[in-house]
Order: structure tokens, then C-alpha cells, then sequence
């Protein structure tokens, strides 16, 4: 009977389940960590105003012609496809034997930061150009606009975009195990393979699955209600007549 | 009379289409000038160029007896003497209604944390809205949201405050709390450029009214000269349809 098949796998096993989930999350906060910092460079480049002329104007288009390269590319080929180019390409033309799971946080890093970069666009184009104007008005340069203004509001608007793409790296890890990465998928396999139990197998690794993928949304969703702060604000100090009066001439 | 800034000849073209034309118009220390003219005459336009928001074409702009579209010029140093309250508030949606006052004087200014936050509350208080500090931005009505520009704009305790229709955007119960305090400031000898459709508020407050039409300045004198003896047919014509 399968269920007494589960409670013997979870028994034998659970060590290398819990070490592959390790590496799966391992692999995923850190790919989603730097993708998402990829994504960011990237998307602040292809919104920095075009030059008028000059040297600047040139340098700043070939490197936007390079990024919409990479982004399309990453976006437009399978993670599994390019996990086998960037594993088996970099032992053959650099002789460069990665760790696994090195070459796992890179592929995933640059696959998130492809999809980043496309979101922090939209998140840079949303904070109104009002507020940087506002703040150029003030007399902030650009850095400072960008900053104290612009960036908090990107990295708020981009939270959800960058949840969504952890919990999408936590499943899609999964394809690494095509590169010997020892992953939850990849443990799983060898756990079935063992015991010819693929169901009970694969039904407790979907559940440990849920379980990460599930915790992260409500840690994220934690995270998106302090960033917004109170829905209400306290008063301070008592109603008075407001005749202060301030001799504003200098 | 002290200018605080002179403004010669000054042009903006959008591509080909000429928005300012050989602008000619001072602003001279603790005046009041309002700029009145229908839409589209180029009244932001000409605001905006002031603050450098916009590249002028061409002309010159007189700050401290030298030309700051010069381009050795440093735009960031001159902006800081400028204040700016725009149509839409614009506050920083990241920062509460104290940080909205306090990030441009520390950052720019580089005031500490304590001398910034003692500035703020004290320009929040002339806009009343010194018991706001820890609201944000989305919690407040438009009227509020516009108060708190102003006293983000006089944190910054600039040479020139300008306004453009800063109660066009208002629902209309509550541009009366904005003019308010903006008459009080008016009142107080702050050098003030209003871009405003307020009729009454401009025959108020202005040491002097300019009159723009089709980008260019058609008319400028004193409230009365302009809104009860105005000698241009265009002035003439734009108050009769505004007034009535
Ligand atoms: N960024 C811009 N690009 C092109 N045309 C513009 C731009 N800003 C303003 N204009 C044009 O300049 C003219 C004056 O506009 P504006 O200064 O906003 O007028 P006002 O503030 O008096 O209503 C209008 O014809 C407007 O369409
Ligand atoms: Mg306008």
C-alpha cells in the first residue's frame, strides 16, 4: 500500500530530500537575489535619458542594443537549453570545470535578471515624472533623484514581480537536474530510481514543493504590508490657531 | 529695487514649433508677480525654463549678475535657489509628510537630520500642516498634498518661489485653503512667480501682473493697470472672457 510506502521513503530518505530542498533554495534566493540586481542595472540603462550627441550617445546605444540582445535571447530559449550551453559550453571553449551548483545560481541569475530587467522598465516608467521633476526642482542630480525618490518606489512596484520570479525558480530549478546539480528533483529521481516507488516518491516531493513556494508568498506578502506602512497615520500635537507668524524675507 | 532674476530674450522652441518668443521680464526681490494668460500662451513653459526644467532655446537668464545657461553653469546649484510648486503636487510618494520636507535639505543642502526636521516643522506650521508629519502622501486630500509642497518648497528657504496653477488641480473647496496660505506668504515679502487662473487672487497679491498671449508677454504692469485699464486689445479680450 502506497501510504506505508511514503512514511518508509520519508524515513529513509528525508536526509536527502532536505538537502536537495537546500540546494533548490539555495540556488533559487541566490539566483533571484542577483537577477533581480542584474535586472535592475539593466532596466535603470535602458531608462537613462538618450544623450543629445557625442560619444556618450553612441556608447549609450551599443549597450542598449547588447541588453535587448540578452534579454530577448534569455527570454526566448528554455532555461533547460541554456543551462546545457553555459554548462557544457564553458568546459569546452574555457576549459572551466564549474561546480554544479555555481553554474545553477548563474543560469538562473541571468534567466531572472532577462525577465527583471523587462519589469524594472515598467516599474521606473511608473513613478511619474512629476516626482522627478519635483525632486530635479529641489536641486537633486540624477543619483540622488534616483536614489531618494525613484528607486524606493521601483523596488516597491518590482516586490511582487520578484516573488513571483523566487517561486518560479523554485520549481524551475528542477530542469538543473540536467547538469547533475543535486537538487530536490534531482534527489527525488535517485530516491524512485532506488526503490522503484515513483508515485510516493514524486507525491512527497510535490508536497515539500508546495510547502517552499507557499512559505515564500506569505513571507513576501509580510514584507509588501510593512514596506506600505500604516493604513493610518496618528496626529500629533493638539488643534491650535495657526497664526504663527514667520517673517520669511531674507 | 534688487533683481533677483533678469530674463533676456528669451526663446523655446519644441522641434519646430516656437513656444516662447524673445521673452524680456524681471523678478525683483519680495515681489509678487503673477503671470496670467490663457491655456497654451506658454505660461508653464516660460516657468519651466526659469528652473531649467526645460532647455531654452535661446536667451539669457540673469541669477547673481551671471548668466546661468552658460555652460559652465552648475543647473543643480542654481535649482536649489529656486523653488517649485507645480499643478499636480508631485509629492515623493516613498516619503511621509516630513521626509517630503527633509530629503531635499539634507541631500542638498547636506542640514543634519535635527536641523532639517526643525526646519520642515516650522515651514509645515505656516501651511498648517505641522500635525500631518507622519502621513503619506496618499492620505491626504489635494488641498493638504498642496500645502505640503509649499512647505517642502520653502524648506529648501529659496530665493524665488514659483507656482504654476497650484489650485488647478484642486477640487473647488479646497483651493481656498491653498490661496490662503499662499496669501500669507505673499504677505510675509517672499519673491513669489505664480502662474495662476485665480483672477482675484492675482488682483490681490501681485506687485505686478504679466499677461502672456501666443508666447509672448503682451502686456505687464501693476494689478490695476492691467486688470482695470489694460491698453493691448488681446489683455482686453482675454479678461473679458476669464471674468465673466
Ligand atoms: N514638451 C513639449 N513638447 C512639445 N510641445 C510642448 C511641450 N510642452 C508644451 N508644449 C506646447 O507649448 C505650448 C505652450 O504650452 P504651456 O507652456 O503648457 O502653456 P500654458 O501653461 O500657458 O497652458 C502649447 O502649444 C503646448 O502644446
Ligand atoms: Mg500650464
Amino acid at each position: 500500500m502506497s501510504l506505508e510506502w511514503i512514511i518508509k521513503i520519508i524515513e529513509m530518505y528525508w536526509p536527502m530530500f532536505l538537502r536537495g530542498a537546500g540546494v533548490t533554495l539555495l540556488i533559487a534566493s541566490v539566483g533571484t537575489i542577483f537577477g533581480a540586481l542584474v535586472g535592475l542595472l539593466a532596466g535603470i540603462i535602458r531608462t537613462i535619458p538618450m544623450p543629445e550627441r557625442g560619444a556618450k550617445k553612441a556608447l549609450l546605444k551599443v549597450i542598449n542594443i547588447l541588453l535587448s540582445i540578452y534579454i530577448e535571447f534569455f527570454r526566448g530559449t528554455p532555461m533547460i537549453v541554456q543551462a546545457m550551453v553555459i554548462f557544457y559550453g564553458s568546459a569546452a571553449a574555457f576549459g572551466w570545470d564549474m561546480d554544479p551548483i555555481i553554474a545553477g545560481i548563474v543560469i538562473v541569475s541571468i534567466n531572472t535578471g532577462a525577465y527583471m530587467a523587462e519589469i524594472v522598465r515598467g516599474g521606473i516608467i511608473s513613478v511619474d515624472q512629476g516626482q522627478y521633476e519635483a525632486a530635479q526642482a529641489i536641486g537633486m542630480n540624477h543619483i540622488q533623484t534616483m536614489l531618494n525618490v525613484v528607486m524606493p518606489q521601483v523596488i516597491r512596484n518590482i516586490l511582487p514581480a520578484s516573488g513571483n520570479h523566487f517561486i518560479i525558480n523554485i520549481k524551475d530549478t528542477a530542469v538543473l537536474s540536467v547538469i547533475s546539480i543535486t537538487e530536490l528533483f534531482f534527489q527525488t529521481k535517485t530516491v524512485a530510481g532506488n526503490n522503484y516507488r515513483y508515485f510516493e516518491a514524486f507525491f512527497i516531493v510535490s508536497i515539500i514543493y508546495f510547502v517552499m513556494t507557499y512559505a515564500v508568498t506569505l513571507i513576501l506578502r509580510y514584507f509588501e504590508r510593512k514596506l506600505d506602512g500604516p493604513d493610518n497615520y496618528s496626529m500629533v500635537g493638539h488643534k491650535q490657531n495657526n497664526e504663527t507668524q514667520v517673517d520669511l524675507a531674507k | 529695487m534688487e533683481t533677483v532674476i533678469d530674463i533676456q530674450r528669451l526663446s523655446k522652441s519644441f522641434g519646430s514649433h516656437e513656444v516662447l518668443t524673445d521673452i524680456h521680464f524681471s523678478v525683483n526681490k519680495g515681489e509678487v508677480v503673477c503671470i496670467i494668460g490663457s491655456s497654451g500662451s506658454g505660461k508653464s513653459t516660460l516657468l519651466r525654463c526659469v528652473n531649467l526644467l526645460e532647455k531654452p532655446s535661446g536667451g539669457k537668464i540673469i541669477y547673481n549678475g551671471e548668466n546661468i545657461l552658460d555652460d559652465k553653469h552648475d543647473i543643480h546649484l542654481y535649482r536649489r535657489k529656486l523653488g517649485m510648486v507645480f499643478q499636480q503636487f508631485n509629492l515623493f510618494n516613498n516619503h511621509n509628510v516630513l521626509g517630503n520636507c527633509v530629503i531635499g535639505q539634507m541631500k542638498v543642502l547636506k542640514r543634519s537630520k535635527e536641523e532639517a526636521e526643525q526646519v520642515a516643522l516650522k515651514y509645515l506650521k505656516v501651511v498648517g500642516m505641522d500635525r500631518f508629519v507622519n502621513a503619506k502622501p496618499r492620505q491626504l486630500s489635494g488641498g493638504q498634498k498642496q500645502r505640503v509642497a509649499i512647505a517642502r518648497a520653502l524648506s529648501m528657504e529659496p530665493d524665488v518661489l514659483l507656482f504654476d496653477e497650484p489650485t488647478s488641480a484642486l477640487d473647488p473647496e479646497m483651493v481656498g485653503e491653498v490661496l490662503k496660505v499662499m496669501k500669507e506668504l505673499a504677505g510675509s515679502g517672499l519673491t513669489m512667480l505664480i502662474v495662476t487662473h485665480e483672477m482675484e487672487f492675482a488682483k490681490e497679491v501681485s506687485d505686478r501682473v504679466v499677461f502672456m498671449d501666443k508666447g509672448v508677454i503682451a502686456e505687464e504692469g501693476s494689478p490695476e493697470q492691467i486688470f482695470n485699464h489694460p491698453t493691448v486689445d488681446r489683455t482686453r479680450e482675454f479678461l473679458k472672457r476669464t471674468l465673466q
